[in-house]
């Protein structure tokens, strides 16, 4: 008995489950009440929608930036550290992302509100209060604490598998630390990087529940057109459009990604 | 300078873990608050949380959320492991196209996951909303069970499963007896991280559910409303019960290591 | 291995609990908007009525009621639309006639918010509650008389400006403004609405719904656009609050209790509206709530305080510059494209 034959409850599960969906949203996207027809397709092209797709790339690629920046030093300074610390250290910055992600953004509404915590300090500062809340900055402020252990994890995982070795070599033949970190450990972990650039910018894009909790309903994103079209506008056709365009945003990505981490060397692995 | 160099290091990852932890630490403190408005103290109070455990609607969301992630875990595990197996055995072509497919629910945002099914669910006339949500999980369980396991029966060698036939195993005696303990932390962590996922997840089980509520779903029509005392209390309880079991798990990791190392000691000194 | 098995079973036990259903008893599932019932009178009508169970849910939205109700597996027994939501459900056939011996309360409604536009005769409906919508307004904020919507547009209260998140709502106070009917179906009379509304967008706070309340209470905001019911809340918490309803006129909205075709349940269902139109009952809910009730017997038992408030009980000329939401077909879509390019904007 071959072993191949394993994989067929799974073959078709799989045929119907993960492949026929895509399928029906191709066909959704390209015909309207069962005629072939590109109506759909214009209007998701329609300069309003490509509008807030530019915006929400924009806002996805700034989240994803600021998260790099703060997330490399964390997980530098983490691989470092002595194995008992570490493991503390390590097990600290996991456990917010194994909190219930609406719960962290439900928790930023708490400290940004009027007479929310920031603003009780403010106020104790004997400084004006602000209005933190339903700004570009607190949805952003929402992306970035949402998303920034998915970008701190992988790049931790590779640097700590690495081999040390190497770095000493580079320091034997004169660099500096400095040099020894932009020349020999940045390229090394770039797996690492690839991944967490992967696991936060996508998301990003596509992210509704952040900006319409901390964003008041003034920053449409791709995510909120695309659930709205579904389930208060009930028009699939024009869903299905929106998402197919998103589709193929997705798809240029992971192949942009998968390029870079072929000739960054593949460490990283399928998952973490 | 050595000094304050490990100074700007603690004090950066201190900032970090500050930010981390700064909104739970306020939810979970006012989470005792008596008033309602989180902007002033009024005084200790445990009454939110009383107020959840009588909330049908948090319980029955919990109750979902724990069964649906145990079962499509569970679930997804066994139908990964067995996929990962056979496609360990396909030839080059069909395996290509099989794992590529299988990357769609790794790859899609959950947002497009989540729609799709929601069509074909409709499509396909399947109403339901404990099962659609099940189905759903499962679905997008399975393809982390898969690559879970894949790379450990790639570093399994073959040798093995061909030395249990040569003593005299069946083939399907050869896979339960010899095969999978081989590839048992593979399937440990694909179960782990598929009851995370699924525990986790609300924008597949937004779209997929049809009246069903997990917690996520719970949470994000109560935070919609406004600030509600009676998330704070879930949410300290979550922290409380995640921390607990990550520190168990990873007690039980050190404690191990300190055995190992114990040993390693004693075998030394013996030699 | 073994003790993940235990445990795995545990769960699922735990799981399988809320499973084990009460035979012999019917239970009424009710869908109705956030905190719009005094749960106190659920526990009331299940004493009344013992082999009754009542199973609470909400929704946030008429479309989502309408989601819910057309969803060929609906378990709702009791819902509680909007007019014009109504009046798409009863075209599309979703609603049970009421059988009106079972519900000789009825009488108790004041005859003004009977046989209205959305459901003539009250064939499918009976009123739960009604009220207008308007500006909330902070006195500190805004020292000058609140008589036009046009406020809402006054660039001196850039920033303070809170939009109900809703497209009729919004929309409809917008060509209220412009001198059009909410009920319009002229293109250019939306697409001025909707103009207008991106001119808006800067002075605009937020777009909200529920929170719309808390803010208003903690004075984060100075305006707000809001239901009548909501003001009388807001006011409560909050004395520098005050409401008006424009000059150039308004939505009138009726929230009334309807049972879905799909119920398996009509006299039981027919009882609880029955027990609703009690007067004690109403003014019960009516009082927790704070919305309106058009409840004539309720209304009676209520102090002078509160029926000689105008928010509550708004004067005969404010109803008579106060339009009715009329469903508007596939019309809606126009208002909808509308409204992804306000958000958008």
């Amino acid at each position: 008995m071959k072993r191949t034959v394993f994989a067929y409850p799974y073959v078709v599960w799989m045929l119907i489950f993960i492949f026929a969906p895509m399928l029906l949203i191709v066909y959704y996207a390209f015909t309207a009440d069962g005629a072939v027809t590109l109506e759909n397709l214009r209007g998701a092209l329609d300069p309003m929608y490509l509008e807030v797709l530019l915006r929400s790339v924009w806002m996805a690629l700034r989240a994803t930036v600021a998260c790099l920046l703060l997330g490399y030093p964390v997980a530098y300074l983490l691989s470092r550290m002595k194995k008992s610390a570490a493991s503390i250290l390590s097990v600290l910055f996991v456990v917010p992302m194994w909190m219930n992600f609406l719960l962290r953004t439900y928790a930023w509404q708490v400290l940004l509100n009027a007479n929310g915590i920031l603003n009780g300090v403010l106020a104790a500062l004997g400084l004006p209060q602000q209005s933190f809340l339903y700004t570009e900055g607190a949805v952003m402020l929402g992306m970035v604490y949402n998303f920034l252990p998915f970008m701190v994890l992988p790049i931790h995982t590779v640097l700590s598998k690495m081999d040390r070795s190497h770095i000493e070599a580079a320091s034997d033949l004169g660099a500096n630390p400095v040099q020894a970190f932009f020349r020999v450990t940045l390229p090394l972990s770039m797996p690492g990087v690839i991944s967490g650039i992967t696991m936060v910018f996508i998301p990003s894009i596509t992210t509704f529940a952040i900006s319409r909790l901390l964003g008041g309903g003034k920053f449409v994103m791709y995510g909120d057109l695309i659930e709205n079209q579904f389930l208060l506008m009930q028009d699939w056709g024009s869903g299905s459009a929106l998402s197919f365009i998103l589709l193929v945003l997705v798809l240029i990505s992971m192949a942009v990604m998968r390029r870079a981490e072929g000739e960054a060397g593949q460490e990283g692995g399928m998952l973490w | 300078m050595k000094k304050l160099r490990t100074f700007f290091k603690g004090t950066y990852l201190g900032l970090m873990l500050c930010f981390l932890y700064a909104p739970i630490l306020v939810l979970i403190v006012y989470s005792f608050n008596s008033s309602r408005t989180m902007g002033h103290w009024t005084g200790f109070s445990l009454s939110w949380y009383a107020a959840l455990f009588h909330d049908s609607m948090v319980m029955e969301a919990l109750t979902v959320t724990l069964t649906i992630a145990v079962l499509s875990a569970a679930v997804a595990t066994v139908i990964g492991t067995a996929a990962a197996i056979g496609i360990h055995s396909m030839r080059r072509g069909p395996r290509v196209a099989v794992e590529n497919i299988s990357q769609l629910p790794i790859v899609n945002p959950d947002l497009v996951t989540g729609i799709s099914l929601m069509m074909l669910f409709a499509f396909m006339n399947i109403k339901g909303g404990y099962v659609r949500m099940l189905i759903a999980h499962i679905t997008f369980n399975i393809p982390y069970v898969i690559f879970s396991v894949m790379p450990k029966l790639k570093q399994s060698s073959n040798a093995l499963y061909e030395a249990a036939l040569d003593l005299g195993c069946t083939p399907l005696t050869a896979l339960w007896r010899v095969v999978l303990p081989d590839i048992m932390p593979g399937i440990v962590s694909g179960f782990i991280l598929a009851f995370t996922l699924s525990l986790d997840d609300f924008v597949v089980s937004y779209f997929t559910t049809q009246g069903v509520q997990n917690l996520s779903i719970y949470i994000y029509s109560i935070a919609r409303k406004g600030i509600n005392p009676k998330i704070n209390a879930l949410s300290t309880l979550m922290f409380v019960a995640v921390l607990t079991l990550l520190m168990v798990v990873n007690l039980k990791s050190i404690k191990e290591e300190h055995k190992a190392a114990a040993q390693a000691k004693k075998a030394e000194a013996r030699s | 291995m073994k003790k993940l098995a235990f445990l795995l079973a545990l769960l699922l036990a735990a799981g399988l609990f809320p499973g084990c259903a009460n035979t012999g008893t019917v239970t009424l599932n009710v869908l109705n908007w956030g905190d719009y019932i005094d749960e106190t009178v659920l526990d009331q009508f299940e004493e009344e009525h013992p082999g009754v169970k009542i199973n609470y849910s909400t929704a946030a939205s008429n479309e989502e009621m309408l989601i819910k109700l057309s969803a060929p597996d609906s378990i709702y027994d009791i819902c509680f639309p909007s007019d014009y939501t109504i009046e798409k459900m009863i075209e599309k056939d979703m609603l049970h006639a009421l059988d009106k011996a079972n519900i000789p309360n009825l009488k108790n409604i004041d005859g003004r918010f009977l046989d209205l536009s959305f459901d003539p005769g009250n064939t499918y409906s009976v009123p739960y509650m009604w009220g207008t919508v308007g500006i909330l307004y902070n006195t500190k904020m805004v020292r000058e008389p609140v008589t036009s919507w046009k406020i809402l547009w006054d660039e001196q209260y850039k920033g303070q400006i809170l939009m109900y998140d809703s497209i009729r709502d919004t929309i409809g106070v917008t060509l209220k403004m412009l001198g059009y009917s909410i009920n319009t179906r002229n293109a250019a009379d939306v697409e001025a609405a909707r103009d207008a509304l991106i001119a808006q967008k800067p002075l605009v706070k937020a777009y909200l719904d529920d929170p719309i309340k808390d803010n208003m209470i903690n004075g984060s905001a100075a305006l707000a656009v809001v239901y009548s019911g909501d003001a009388m809340y807001c006011i409560g918490e909050n004395p520098d609050l005050a409401y008006a309803v424009p000059d150039e006129g308004s939505n009138l909205w009726f929230d009334n209790v309807i049972i879905p075709k799909t119920s398996k349940h009509y006299a039981e269902a027919e009882a609880f509206i029955n027990f609703l139109c009690d007067a004690e009952v109403a003014k019960k809910n009516t009082e927790y709530i704070g919305f309106s009730t058009p409840n004539a017997a309720a209304r009676a038992l209520l102090g002078a305080d509160i029926t000689d408030d105008p928010t509550y009980n708004p004067p005969q000329e404010v109803l008579d510059r106060c339009e009715v939401f009329r469903d508007l077909g596939d019309f809606i879509e126009v208002y909808n494209q509308a409204w992804n390019h306000v958000k958008s904007a």
